[in-house]
């Protein structure tokens, strides 16, 4: 444990932003020091990328103070903050697709030739050497970064950031798509980071994460700083308390329903890349866990039975009935409904009403041979709007308005207006604030006693051990476990499962 | 739904009343220019106000007025088809062609018709089928139809339509009233109620807005995109045949260009080129403003080509104007 | 070697070269050195307005207005020729740039500052410059008795046995090629067509790099006015009417995808010369030149088939032996 230096790298003090109708920052501070890890630890819309953005220079703030080294600076454009070392790795990777490795760690600030020219190739040894300091010396830098994985990709995005000798290193909810494996290494380098004295703000909602890789935390509640401090000095149920403002003991409320019978039957099921010899069943008011480190297959899977890809072969069956599904309109009509991980791009439609998206998969039943009917779409919003308790101003309003929670659950009502039989729900409460994560879980339960047979895919132990009936474990595309959830059952044997590791080796 | 007992929060339908949002929308800012067009060109020109002389205006932008109903849908759903006029050219001289081999009137108008049709329908395969971005598709389709059309004519014209053929591009059906602007009138209601009134119209927005949200809620996203294709070809073919019959010939340039005063069109009727908004009322008043001015400037003697200049302004001003006055007020507040 | 077979230049390389062989068994003569300069010497307007499209397609925008720009310098230069003969032809080639810049960047300005779709805005402004010939002009054309020889020759003149119309075509093509590769206002235009949000954290001004690439196709459209005028000695309201989305086929043909950020200064130099080619072969095959809008719709169609097929990706490898197999 590196001792508190006195002097922290950057400070932010008095900081307010404010959007139009929203307060998004009120007067927080937040210190970083150099050779530690602080934890920014917060709800969804405590103004956490507000902060981040105010830092990278994308917003300006309406007030407050940035100094680093104890000097006042001014940041009013990214390259700015780029230039005064400050630099992020964000959530989606954001990275140039079509360019070279050396080329994305060097974008704005290229070696240059004595004629002012880019010079390729002092780019390409640097990148190089940068790449092997990080111990990622197996990215070529020649090598287009499509090609590459989604955490050799956050290991040029580090390289960039060292490139540019960046004392403080912000890593937005950087372990979001990463593997167990990945995970691991990526918190390797961050311990090198740390030894080169580097000020790091980790931004994550896994908290084993925050306890196993930070040395500080500061959180933010609404827009606000609510506490801060030593990670050893603090618990869990401390850190959740500031977080949500109430201690909350996060029961889940799974109750126990009779199992009916079978409706759904998967037998022989493969994808040629993505998944193969999946068989399993489903039946009436259970809840099917889908476990799996990231990438294992399982939305893959899910969107194949959706009919958004095609399987190569195998056959599905929907109580007792062969079902053949080539596309989402198909798998709706037949009963099974998806709701998406990827919220804002495949479940909301963020520009049209809220009244509108839970209306638009049920339309043929709001009209009449065609032509719409709005009282009856009115109606049947506003049926399954109560239903879900949804928050909004009005039906009419845009859904892209709504919070995270609220457009997930905007999502839901959509498909329980079509009275399915399935519902897949993938990664349901990802990334949403914990009032709206509970009033899910809630529903789900609800959904179950109702007799509709439930498939969520969660990353989440507590959310899977605490809602499923049965857990399926998948790994690399196939199927590695179907475990009863009763008491026996043990998180480590699902882990065990879904990173391949076997009973002796643990 | 046993232990629920909360009470279900109340959320209203609206809270914008749909005749305030009316009152304020791109359309009847729309209707005030062309209503102070109107006036503007009635004192400007004393022959303005007679009927045969707006009758006539009427034929300025009929033709590309109805392909410019199809083409909105198919921008709201976020493609376009820049291949309009040549899928015209194309039309003209498969009618052209069934003229010398004495074909009559009813099999012209269905050949033009159906080659239009065809033509929308070879676009909405490239496009839904093989998954390829539309701008460049219809450029290239753009070449190929009138390219036939050239291969076909060289620097020949096609003349000599039969007399019967005559009433869709110059008949009138009552007193003043063209048969052309009755029909734009009838497929203007037509396009109103498909897109603003049916599951259909819904669709074609939902996609716009987001095709990607709208397939993984079940819209059958590609149909819905071929079928634009087919319409919009399709009123390319009627247009084809009212501009034979107004024109009595066909050259491989006819309607050189009218792709983009038909997109202008579009847009100036406040659709969105990004997709996803838009309404057929606006591309309806659109299309009389571009009649109005081209028919006002013309009575002034105004030289075509200067119109341009008036029609390429009115399209950057009447987008730059919102755009503006938001930024105005966000730098105020 | 295995990137230079794999890559749509090259094989466009080799289309071009078996059209040519295969033109030369029809009509002997086709391929010789004379009559391939006379068919670059023909391409050479085409090709510089081809990287000028380039540039802008790359940032995700396009630009409709650069043949109506064309024509609008063309028509300035023409008439100050006619008017003041005594003025030196460089300076007006110079002249004809910063026209093109001027009006470029009035696009680039409106795409910036305002936000407005690029389609919209060279919509519109390929109307209002076109409009504006015939304001400036009066309706009337300039011919080659009004414009002096010097302004005619400019582009005729022999150097090294190339026209130095030629030449202007081959220095742009390296000059574009070093800013490209070698500038870093050439690795931003990259980036904001790969990834805008990305580029926004690197410091890179999007709408600014937009502006820049506005201009920089304004440019060239201005300096082609002037060729274009030279060379067919007649400025008129008429010139390069429509060849607004030829210039956008040379590109499509030459691999720039239209979604920003792919694309190379040698595949759009490809793309115009395969139209080019196109044109100089139909007629020495005995093909009706009227047959040339049809083949080269054809050929954007088929490029655009190719070039998607190159692109797609398959799903996901998550099996371990579909890795492999892969």
């Amino acid at each position: 444990m590196t001792l508190p230096l006195p002097i922290p790298k950057i400070t932010l003090s008095g900081i307010t932003k404010t959007f139009p109708g929203v307060r998004a920052l009120h007067e927080v501070g937040l210190e970083l020091y150099p050779g530690e890890v602080t934890a920014l630890i917060g709800e969804n819309g405590a103004g956490k990328s507000t902060l981040v953005k105010t830092m990278t220079g994308i917003y300006q703030p309406d007030a407050g103070e940035i100094r680093i080294d104890s000097l006042p600076v001014e940041l009013p454009s990214p390259h700015a903050a780029f230039r005064l070392g400050i630099t992020a790795i964000h959530q989606e990777t954001v990275l140039f697709d079509e360019l070279s490795v050396a080329e994305n760690i060097f974008l704005g600030h290229a070696p240059k030739t004595r004629f002012k020219t880019v010079d390729w190739r002092g780019m390409r040894e640097r990148a190089g050497k940068l790449l092997g300091e990080i111990g990622a010396g197996h990215i070529a830098p020649d090598e287009r970064l499509k090609d590459l994985s989604i955490a050799n990709k956050h290991l040029v995005a580090v390289a960039r950031a060292l490139s540019v000798d960046a004392d403080i290193v912000i890593m937005d909810e950087p372990t979001a798509a990463l593997s167990f494996k990945e995970i691991q290494d990526l918190f390797e380098l961050i311990e090198i980071l740390k030894k080169n004295g580097k000020a790091i703000l980790f931004i994550s909602h896994k908290f084993d994460e925050i306890y196993r890789i930070a040395d500080r935390y500061t959180v933010f509640r609404d827009g606000a700083m609510v506490g801060k401090g030593l990670i050893k000095d603090t618990n869990q149920n401390e850190v959740v308390r500031l977080m949500v403002g109430r201690s909350v003991d996060h029961v889940f409320p799974k109750k126990s329903v009779e199992i009916g019978e079978e409706i759904l039957t998967v037998a022989g099921y493969c994808h040629p890349t993505e998944f193969a010899d999946i068989n399993f069943t489903l039946h009436k008011g259970e809840i099917l866990g889908f476990y799996g480190l990231v990438g294992a297959g399982r939305s893959e899977l899910m969107q194949a039975l959706f009919g958004i890809t095609k399987p190569s072969k195998g056959a599905v069956k929907i109580a007792g009935e062969i079902a053949v599904i080539r596309s989402p309109a198909e798998a709706v009509e037949k009963g099974i409904v998806y709701v998406p991980e990827e919220r804002g791009k495949q479940g909301v439609i963020v520009d049209l009403p809220i009244f509108q998206n839970i209306s638009l998969p049920s339309l043929d039943r709001t009209s009449q041979n065609g032509f719409l009917k709005l009282v009856e779409e009115f109606a049947l919003a506003r049926e399954y709007a109560a239903r879900l308790d949804l928050r909004a101003a009005s039906l009419d309003q845009n859904a892209g308005t709504l919070s995270g929670g609220n457009q997930q659950k905007v999502v839901i009502a959509k498909w329980l207006a079509t009275q399915p039989r399935v519902i897949i729900l993938d990664e349901p409460t990802k990334g949403i604030d914990i009032g709206s994560k509970a009033a899910v879980h809630a529903f789900m339960g609800e959904l179950a006693a109702n007799g509709l047979a439930v498939i969520m895919i969660s990353s989440e132990l507590p959310e899977i051990m605490g809602m499923s009936d049965r857990i399926v474990v998948m790994r690399e595309g196939r199927i590695a476990a179907v475990l009863e959830n009763n008491e026996e059952l043990k998180a480590e044997a699902l882990v065990r499962a879904a990173a391949g590791i076997g009973e002796e080796a643990a | 739904m046993t232990d629920t007992t909360h009470e279900a929060r109340h959320i209203p339908d609206r809270i914008d009343t749909p005749l305030r949002a009316a009152i304020f929308s791109w359309p009847v800012l729309l209707l005030v220019v062309a209503i102070a067009l109107f006036v503007l060109n009635s004192f400007a020109s004393p022959y303005f106000l007679s009927p045969w002389s707006l009758s006539d205006a009427t034929f300025n932008f009929t033709e590309k007025a109805i392909i410019a109903l199809a083409m909105a849908l198919l921008i709201i759903s976020g493609e376009i088809d820049l291949s309009v006029a040549s899928i015209i050219a194309l039309a003209s001289t498969m009618m052209g062609l069934a003229l010398q081999l004495g074909v009559g009137t009813p099999g012209l108008v269905a050949i033009g018709i159906v080659t239009g049709l065809f033509c929308g329908v070879f676009n909405g395969f490239l496009v839904t089928r093989l998954g390829l971005p539309s701008i460049v598709v219809t450029i290239g389709t753009m070449s190929f139809f009138r390219g036939i059309s050239f291969i076909v004519l060289g620097d020949q014209a096609f003349k000599g339509y039969p007399a019967s053929f005559d009433f869709f591009g110059q008949g009138y059906v009552w007193w003043v009233v063209s048969f052309e602007f009755v029909l734009f009138l009838v497929c203007a209601v037509i396009y109103y109620v498909l897109l603003h009134r049916t599951n259909f119209g819904r669709h074609v927005f939902v996609i716009g807005n987001n095709p990607m949200a709208a397939r993984f809620s079940g819209v059958r996203v590609e149909r819905v995109k071929f079928f634009l294709f087919c319409l919009t070809g399709l009123m390319s073919g009627i247009a084809a045949v009212l501009l034979t019959s107004r024109l009595a010939s066909t050259r491989p340039s006819i309607a050189l260009g009218w792709e983009l005063e038909v997109v202008t069109m579009v847009v100036l009727g406040g659709v969105s080129i990004l997709g996803g908004s838009g309404s057929i009322q606006g591309v309806v008043l659109a299309a009389f403003i571009m009649g109005l001015v081209t028919f006002g400037l013309g009575l002034l003697n105004v030289p075509g080509i200067v119109m341009s200049i008036f029609i390429g302004t009115l399209l950057i001003f009447v987008i730059a104007l919102p755009i503006v006055f938001r930024m105005l007020r966000e730098r105020r507040s | 070697m295995k990137t230079l077979v794999r890559s749509r230049e090259f094989w466009l390389a080799v289309i071009i070269a078996v059209m040519i062989v295969a033109t030369n068994f029809r009509s002997p003569g086709f391929a010789s050195p004379g009559n391939l300069a006379s068919i670059f010497n023909d391409t050479a307007i085409l090709l510089i307005l081809a990287l000028g499209q380039m540039t802008v397609i790359l940032t995700r925008s396009i630009d409709l207005s650069m043949a109506s720009n064309l024509a609008l310098t063309g028509m300035i230069v023409a008439l100050i020729n006619a008017a003041y003969p005594a003025i030196p032809v460089p300076a007006l080639m110079v002249l004809a740039a910063f026209c093109g810049v001027v009006l470029g960047a009035f696009n680039g300005a409106l795409v910036w500052l305002l936000g407005i779709p690029a389609i919209v805005v060279t919509l519109g402004t390929l109307t209002i410059y076109r409009g504006l010939i015939f304001l400036i002009a009066g309706g009337q054309w300039v011919n080659a008795d009004a414009m002096s020889s010097s302004f005619v020759q400019l582009t005729r003149t022999d150097l090294l046995g190339l026209p130095l119309l030629s030449w202007y075509a081959i220095v742009v093509a390296a000059g574009f090629f070093l800013l490209m590769t070698r500038t870093s206002v050439g690795r931003s235009i990259y980036a904001i067509g790969v990834n805008p949000t990305a580029s926004i954290y690197a410091g890179i001004d999007v709408g600014r790099t937009k502006f820049v690439a506005f201009c920089l196709s304004g440019m060239l459209s201005g300096f082609c006015g002037y060729l274009w005028v030279s060379r067919y000695v007649i400025g008129s309201v008429e010139v390069a009417k429509g060849y607004e989305l030829t210039i956008v086929a040379a590109c499509v043909i030459g691999g720039i995808s239209i979604a920003g950020g792919v694309g190379t200064v040698v595949g759009a130099v490809l793309g115009a010369l395969f139209l080019g080619v196109i044109n100089s072969a139909l007629p020495v095959i005995n093909i009706s030149p009227f047959w040339q809008m049809a083949i080269s719709g054809a050929a954007i169609i088929l490029a655009v088939v190719l070039n998607a097929r190159g692109e797609k990706r398959g799903g996901r490898v998550i099996l371990r032996q579909a890795e492999s197999a892969s």
